[in-house]
Parts: structure tokens; C-alpha cells; sequence
């Protein structure tokens, strides 16, 4: 596919929403082959995020994969960090490294580490795999980007088990208190973390109810409605002070026997399953393919 | 000899530094829990509201927090008392500071037991062991406001994330004025023949009181500062364990972790001594004065003179 703008080699030409699918089903099939080939890492989580992952990379942040460190970019936190698989996918796709250094993800000389590390790895914010600290690392970064008068934004995506961490409510009391206008979290509502189902585990609803009663705005949508993504994460641009996006997914999108298994969290698909998996998804695939092109973009 | 200067808290000093910092790199920003009146970066609150961030009680958040401004190309200044700076917020200091080799600093007040009357819950002797431990971490233990002033301002320059340690209590100038650099952070204030006493933070003036206490008894003492724990100046502690063979540590800390292993650590490798362990014997604070728990833990001149009489008998 092709990423970059003509005009401007160095940014991500914005997809329409046909190309978004195709775009989301690749991240998954990549997700597919690299736990595979890792024989180990997150797939569930990965599945469930991807439409929300392409959404952001290859439609509504401004970035720069030639100019990573370039200065008014948007910045993407993946703060539930197992989920690297997906973000090393969207950045390889976008043209931060290449693509074929995904079937080396978690190998003892890859720069691909098992959770991400912004040392080693173009395009990484920040080091994550601890879970609950994303949200206030994003904060940081936010107040860094307001001091600077930089147009930055900082999309900042968590899971739903993650939300159990007492830090990630320090972060929402304090992103309301500061007011970050330029501050987006993206919840991303599986409902499954390792021990089962979230809600039996330690429920974390109403989760859109807790960010309104901390001080920000919230939505509550479809995370695989590519429209419903793109209009959320622009929409949540223009409000004024920070808000909270609580993405309905299902963990293992895409691949029939890893959705809504709780099993798929941090296990990878043996070289058969993998075959199952990318069979499926290139049936998917294939139907995106079939479908007419849409005129805008 | 200590100086004639009125004692005054290594946390006062931060406070001032912290404020003049402010004043020249407009990069600076600081952040506090809480505890913004006790840590002393109340004054640069008061005088750069819009870069400084009162987290409240939350030190996990505001660790975090310090990290992404530090990402974003800002010098945080992070502030709170050392138990909650390095135990509390241990996890967000490993993995969103030290890890990144972040450009924050971490700069804990009420370090050790003279934090007094609060008691154990508020008294840190574990702070300077779990930095010690972190990969990329520095680790700062000034002796007197003048070598906290000199530590805070250069900490600005240092490409990675530094930990300093303040404290709450008065202590003795060791240094008559503020000196341009810690150098390697080791500094023999006495030259000595006999036995080295290697110190940090307020056993430094302690330490110059031992040696002239042991001066009477005809033993010539060597004072070593080591205001840097990490990366600990080899050359020069090896040099005075290799001049005098035998040395004695004191500190406001648990000699698990502290200096006492930092010292022992260079002995081990490099030149293998006797050495006496003055410091919190594996043990929390209690409630009391500062002055009855430097007592009470024999953080004092006389038994760090007769510890070290002890190690020598054992050496000769």
C-alpha cells in the first residue's frame, strides 16, 4: 500500500474508511504472524484495539514516520503495553522501521522488545508494560506540550483490566484539574483480563460515568465502527478539557476462536492456529477488497 | 572541623537552588504532593505557578507525570518525602524514569531518622538502597546546604535521572561555601594515616567531630564525603582504604543498601579491608527527638570514634 502524501513524503496520507478496514485487518494479520513467530506476546488485546490503532495512525494523527521526533506531532501512549504488537505493526505500516522486522518481535537482537521501549524502538513514546502509569506519563506530556504552545495531541489508549490500577484515577483526577484540553483517553472495553471476565474479576463500570464524575467528557462507542473511532477521536480534539472514549470491543477480533477468550490474553497461535487465523482474516479481507471504493479521500 | 556557620536543613537549601534553576532554564518545572511547605519547592511554587504541578497526594501520579514532562523536553523537579519519593512510587520511578533514562530528578526530603516525632512511617533509612539499585539511577547524598545547593545545580546539566536525598533537620556546614561542582563525589576533608571514616549526608560532620575526638587518642583519622553513592568515586575510596587498611562508614541509612555495601562494594573489588558499618542495623525509626534518635541508633561522634577504635584493634 501506499503511505505517503506525494506533496509531503514525510506524512501519512489519511485513509478513508474502506482503506481503514483493510488497513486494521493487516495490523491483525500482522499480529497473527508476529506472536506466532515470537511464540509468545498478546494477540486478544491487539485484536481487539486494531481498528482504533489504524484509525489513529493512518487517519487522524499528524505524524511524521521520516521525522519521528518531530515537534507538533500528535503522540500515541499505548499504556496497556502487552498490546505492543499492534503498535509495532501500525508504526512498521506507517514507515517508522521495516515491515519485516515484526517476524523478529521479542527475539534476543530484534529492537523489538516483549513491551515497548522507547529507547530501542522508532517511533515509541514512551517504555510501558507496567501497567496503570500511561495516563499520567500523558498528562506529562500534555502539560510539556501546553507550556510550549505546540498543536500537539496526545491519544492515550488503556485497557479495561488496566482501569483496576488505583493510578489511572490519580491521573483522572489530576487531567481534570489541569484541564488538558489536548488530552484523549482511549478505553479500550475487551471486558476480558487474564483471570476471565473483568466484570467478575474487579468491575471497572460505569466506566464513561467514573470519567464524567472525575471531570471529563466521555463517550461511550462501537470500537470496531471505524466511522464511530474517527468521528470520536476528532470530535474529542475540539472539547474543551480532557476526555475519555470507552471503546466496546471484543477481545480476538477477527479470528474466530480467540474472540471473547479470555486465553487469548498472552498466548501465541500455534503454526496451525496461525494458518486458521490468517485464513480467516484473508476472508475478510477479501470481502473489504470486493467492496467499492468511496469517493471522499 | 565543622564551620562556625549556623546549621541550617540540606532541604532549605533545595528549595533555594530549585528556585534559582527556575530562574535561569525556563525548562525547568517542578512538581510536588503535598508536601510542597515541608520539601521547600514552595518557593519556586510561589514565584512559577505555571510550571509548577501540585499532584496532591498521589507521588505514584506525580512520579509518572515527571516522566512524560521529561519526555516532552522539560527538566522535572520532583519533590516529596524520601519514603514516599523511592517506596511508594517505586514501580513509576523503575519503569517510567530510570528505564528511559528520563532527564528528571527525584529529589526526596526527610531522608533518614531525623525526621523525628512522625516515626517510622515517615523515616526513610531504605530510600538510598532502592535508587542505588536502578539501572541509569544517580544517586546524591549531600553532607550541608551547601553541597545540596551545589548538587541541585548541577543536577540540571546531568543527561539522566538523578535521586538527592534532603533532610528535615539543621546540620553543621561542612563546606564554609557553596563549592562549583561535586567533582567525583568522593572528598577527603582529612587527610589521615590510620583509618578511614567514609560518611554521606549528616554523618559527614559527625565524622570530622570522630576524627578529632580519635586525634586524642593518638589515631589519625582520614574523612572521607561521599556525596555521590552512585556512580561512587573508585579511585578515591580505594585510594584511602589502600593508604590507611581499614575504614569505618557512617550514614543515616540502613547499612543494607547504603553506603556501607557502596564502600564495601569498592573494598570487595578492589581492595579488600576491614570495615565497620555504622548506620540503621536492619531495624525501622521510632518516634523521638532527632537528637534522641541519633542517640538511640548511635548515629553520633563518640560511637562512630569508638567503632572505629573497634575496627582497628580487629585490623592490628
Amino acid at each position: 500500500m501506499t503511505n505517503f502524501r506525494g506533496d509531503h513524503p514525510e506524512a501519512v496520507i489519511p485513509q478513508d474508511i474502506l482503506n481503514l478496514e483493510k488497513t486494521a485487518n493487516l495490523l491483525r494479520q500482522d499480529v497473527i504472524r508476529m506472536t506466532a513467530a515470537a511464540a509468545s506476546g498478546h494477540p486478544g488485546g491487539s485484536l481487539s484495539s486494531a481498528d482504533i490503532v489504524a484509525a489513529l495512525y493512518f487517519q487522524v494523527m499528524n505524524h511524521r514516520p521520516a521525522e519521528p521526533k518531530w515537534p507538533q506531532r500528535d503522540r500515541f501512549i499505548l499504556s496497556k503495553g502487552h498490546c505492543a504488537p499492534v503498535l509495532y505493526a501500525a508504526l512498521a505500516r506507517s514507515g517508522y522501521f521495516p515491515a519485516e522486522d515484526l517476524l523478529n518481535l521479542r527475539k534476543i537482537d530484534c529492537h523489538l522488545q516483549g513491551h515497548p521501549d522507547m529507547h530501542k524502538t522508532t517511533g515509541v513514546e514512551i517504555s510501558s508494560g507496567s501497567l496503570g502509569q500511561g495516563l499520567s506519563i500523558s498528562i506529562g506530556m500534555a502539560l510539556a506540550t501546553r507550556l510550549d504552545s505546540l498543536p500537539g495531541h496526545i491519544f492515550t489508549l488503556l485497557g479495561d483490566g488496566e482501569s483496576q490500577e488505583g493510578q489511572v484515577w490519580e491521573a483522572a483526577m489530576a487531567a481534570a484539574q489541569y484541564r488538558l484540553d489536548n488530552l484523549t483517553a482511549i478505553i479500550d472495553v475487551n471486558g476480558l483480563q487474564i483471570d476471565g471476565h473483568t466484570r467478575d474479576v474487579m468491575n471497572v463500570e460505569p466506566l464513561a460515568a467514573k470519567y464524567e464524575a472525575f471531570g471529563w467528557t466521555s463517550r461511550d462507542i462501537d470500537g470496531h465502527d471505524l466511522e464511530q473511532v474517527i468521528d470520536s477521536l476528532q470530535w474529542s480534539r475540539t472539547v474543551a478539557g480532557p476526555v475519555a472514549i470507552v471503546a466496546r470491543t471484543v477481545k480476538g477480533k477477527g479470528v474466530s476462536f480467540m474472540e471473547n477468550e479470555a486465553g487469548w490474553h498472552g498466548k501465541a497461535p500455534s503454526p496451525e492456529q496461525e494458518r486458521q487465523a490468517l485464513a480467516e482474516l484473508n476472508a475478510q479481507a477479501e470481502a473489504l477488497a470486493g467492496e467499492p471504493a468511496e469517493a471522499s479521500n | 572541623m565543622t564551620t562556625a556557620l549556623k546549621p541550617r536543613a540540606t532541604r532549605e537549601a533545595y528549595g533555594e537552588a530549585l528556585l534559582e534553576l527556575g530562574r535561569l532554564h525556563e525548562d525547568v518545572v517542578a512538581l510536588d504532593a503535598d508536601l510542597a511547605g515541608s520539601t521547600m519547592s514552595k518557593l519556586f511554587a510561589a514565584r512559577y505557578p505555571e510550571r509548577f504541578f501540585n499532584v496532591g497526594v498521589a507521588e505514584a501520579n506525580m512520579m509518572s507525570i515527571a516522566a512524560g514532562l521529561a519526555v516532552g523536553g522539560k527538566v522535572p523537579y520532583a519533590s516529596t518525602f524520601a519514603v514516599f519519593a523511592t517506596g511508594r512510587a517505586f514501580d513509576q520511578v523503575r519503569q517510567g524514569i530510570a528505564q528511559p533514562r528520563l532527564k528528571a530528578r527525584i529529589c526526596a526530603s526527610h531522608g533518614g531518622i531525623t525526621v523525628g516525632e512522625d516515626g517510622c512511617s515517615h523515616q526513610s533509612v531504605e530510600d538510598v538502597g532502592l535508587m542505588r539499585i536502578l539501572p541509569h539511577m544517580k544517586v546524591v547524598v549531600p553532607a550541608d546546604y551547601n553541597q545540596m545547593y551545589a548538587a541541585v545545580m548541577e543536577s540540571y546539566e546531568h543527561p539522566g535521572p538523578v535521586y538527592i536525598r534532603s533532610g528535615r533537620s539543621k546540620v553543621p556546614f561542612v563546606y564554609r561555601e557553596i563549592p562549583a561542582a561535586l567533582g567525583g563525589g568522593a572528598d577527603v576533608l582529612k587527610e589521615g594515616t590510620d583509618i578511614s571514616i567514609i560518611a554521606c549526608g549528616i554523618m559527614v560532620a559527625k565524622a570530622l567531630e570522630a576524627a578529632d575526638i580519635l586525634q586524642k587518642r593518638d589515631i589519625s583519622a582520614e574523612v572521607v564525603n561521599v556525596s555521590i553513592l552512585k556512580p561512587i568515586d573508585v579511585d578515591t575510596v580505594a585510594a584511602s582504604l589502600a593508604k590507611t587498611g581499614c575504614a569505618v562508614t557512617a550514614e543515616e541509612h540502613s547499612i543494607i543498601g547504603g553506603l556501607a555495601d557502596a564502600v564495601s562494594e569498592v573494598a570487595t573489588e578492589y581492595c579488600p579491608v576491614r570495615i565497620g558499618r555504622l548506620g540503621i542495623r536492619d531495624v525501622f525509626g521510632k518516634s523521638g527527638t532527632p537528637e534522641e534518635l541519633l542517640e538511640e541508633f548511635h548515629l553520633t561522634s563518640e560511637h562512630l570514634a569508638g567503632l572505629a577504635g573497634q575496627v582497628l584493634n580487629r585490623s592490628s
